[in-house]
């Protein structure tokens, strides 16, 4: 082993309690962990193209549905929601600097932030699904507006006037739009809710000091997991609320 | 890279101040993906969207997921991905948009009550 370089060498003299037997190094374990993080995501991204595949055949075949309904949603709420989740996309970001720069308490408190954000996020969404369960406004032909929701989005025309589509005109097969919205925001849904147990996960590790600047490889993993998250509403937004 | 001691890093530590500005600059993409919809640009209003919602996740791959940083071949690996899922999208349109007009010609002929 004296072909090793000083660091690798000090690395093994310690017999880090997190170094598995079949990695040479700290920096070996850690590429072959980012790989196997990547490759997950990789089929998570197949997974969401699923979603996003039903959500273009639809809209390109039906634009009018899209136009028409997307009133229902709340832009504002919306906006709030995906400044929220870029904040916290960015303690994340932070956190994982933070464990690879020895900076444990940081690293903690951060993580702990960017908890918060994703119950932020779920509270919002919360907020948005009780409206809709109330206003009738679900799925397919379960899709029922109340008379309330059908003269609410007639008030709308200072911020809707430029729309093809008139409110009191519903189009045939409304409730598409709900079935697409409720399987892409439920499936993102789940994967914040995932993502969240992974942050308390890593938050208990770090809390109890198990990370240092040559083990973060769980950290920086559950974070490349809750930018994606992050990244998959970055085009929700747009493409659920900001139709025009 | 070089190992000045062994207690430094031996990945890419991104600058605080990186991370900051990426902060900044998604923030005001989202702005002004919400502002974009106030003016009406025809067909190139979901094009704008699209555009300013893939500048927004390059940033977050390439400084909060490192892939700027990193190893290629962990970008390649994200690539692939996007790569099918354009192949896959692109394929079911060419066909669903295929058999639309039967589909119209069904609803006329049957209309919602």
């Amino acid at each position: 082993m004296s072909n090793l370089s000083p660091p690798e060498a000090h690395e093994n003299s310690e017999h880090s309690a997190f170094l598995a037997h079949h990695f040479e190094s700290h920096k070996q374990q850690f590429a072959a962990g980012k790989l196997g993080m990547w490759i997950f995501l990789l089929t998570e991204i197949l997974l969401f193209g699923g979603v996003f595949c039903a959500y273009a055949v639809y809209r390109s075949n039906h634009p009018e549905i899209f136009e028409w309904a997307h009133r229902f949603l709340d832009k504002f709420l919306g906006a709030i929601n995906t400044t929220v989740l870029i904040a916290s996309s960015f303690t994340m970001a932070w956190a994982v600097r933070a464990a690879q720069k020895n900076q444990t308490r940081l690293c903690t408190v951060l993580l702990a932030v960017t908890l918060l954000g994703g119950c932020g996020f779920l509270g919002i969404k919360f907020v948005e699904y009780k409206s809709k369960w109330e206003e009738g406004l679900m799925v397919a032909h379960y899709f029922k507006p109340t008379p309330e929701a059908l003269e609410h989005i007639k008030h709308l025309e200072a911020d809707t006037a430029h729309l093809k589509s008139k409110p009191e005109e519903i189009p045939r097969n409304a409730g598409i739009f709900f079935s697409i919205y409720f399987c892409m925001t439920g499936l993102h849904g789940l994967h914040v809710i995932a993502g969240m147990s992974a942050i308390g996960w890593v938050l208990v590790r770090s809390a109890k000091g198990q990370f240092s600047s040559a083990y973060f490889g769980p950290v920086d993993y559950v974070g490349l997991y809750w930018h994606l998250v992050d990244l998959i509403w970055i085009y929700l937004f747009p493409l659920l609320y900001l139709i025009h | 890279m070089s190992h000045p001691n062994p207690h430094s890093s031996y990945v890419h530590v991104v600058p605080l101040w990186v991370l900051c500005a990426v902060f900044a600059a998604l923030l005001v993409f989202t702005a002004l993906t919400v502002a974009a919809t106030w003016f009406d640009l025809g067909g190139w209003n979901l094009i704008l969207a699209m555009a300013i919602a893939t500048v927004k996740a390059a940033l977050v791959a390439l400084y909060f997921m490192h892939l700027r940083y990193d190893n290629p071949f962990n970008a390649l690996v994200f690539v692939a991905a996007l790569v099918f899922v354009a192949l896959f999208i692109s394929l079911t349109l060419l066909d669903t948009l295929q058999y639309q007009p039967d589909i119209r010609s069904w609803q006329q002929a049957h209309p919602a009550d």
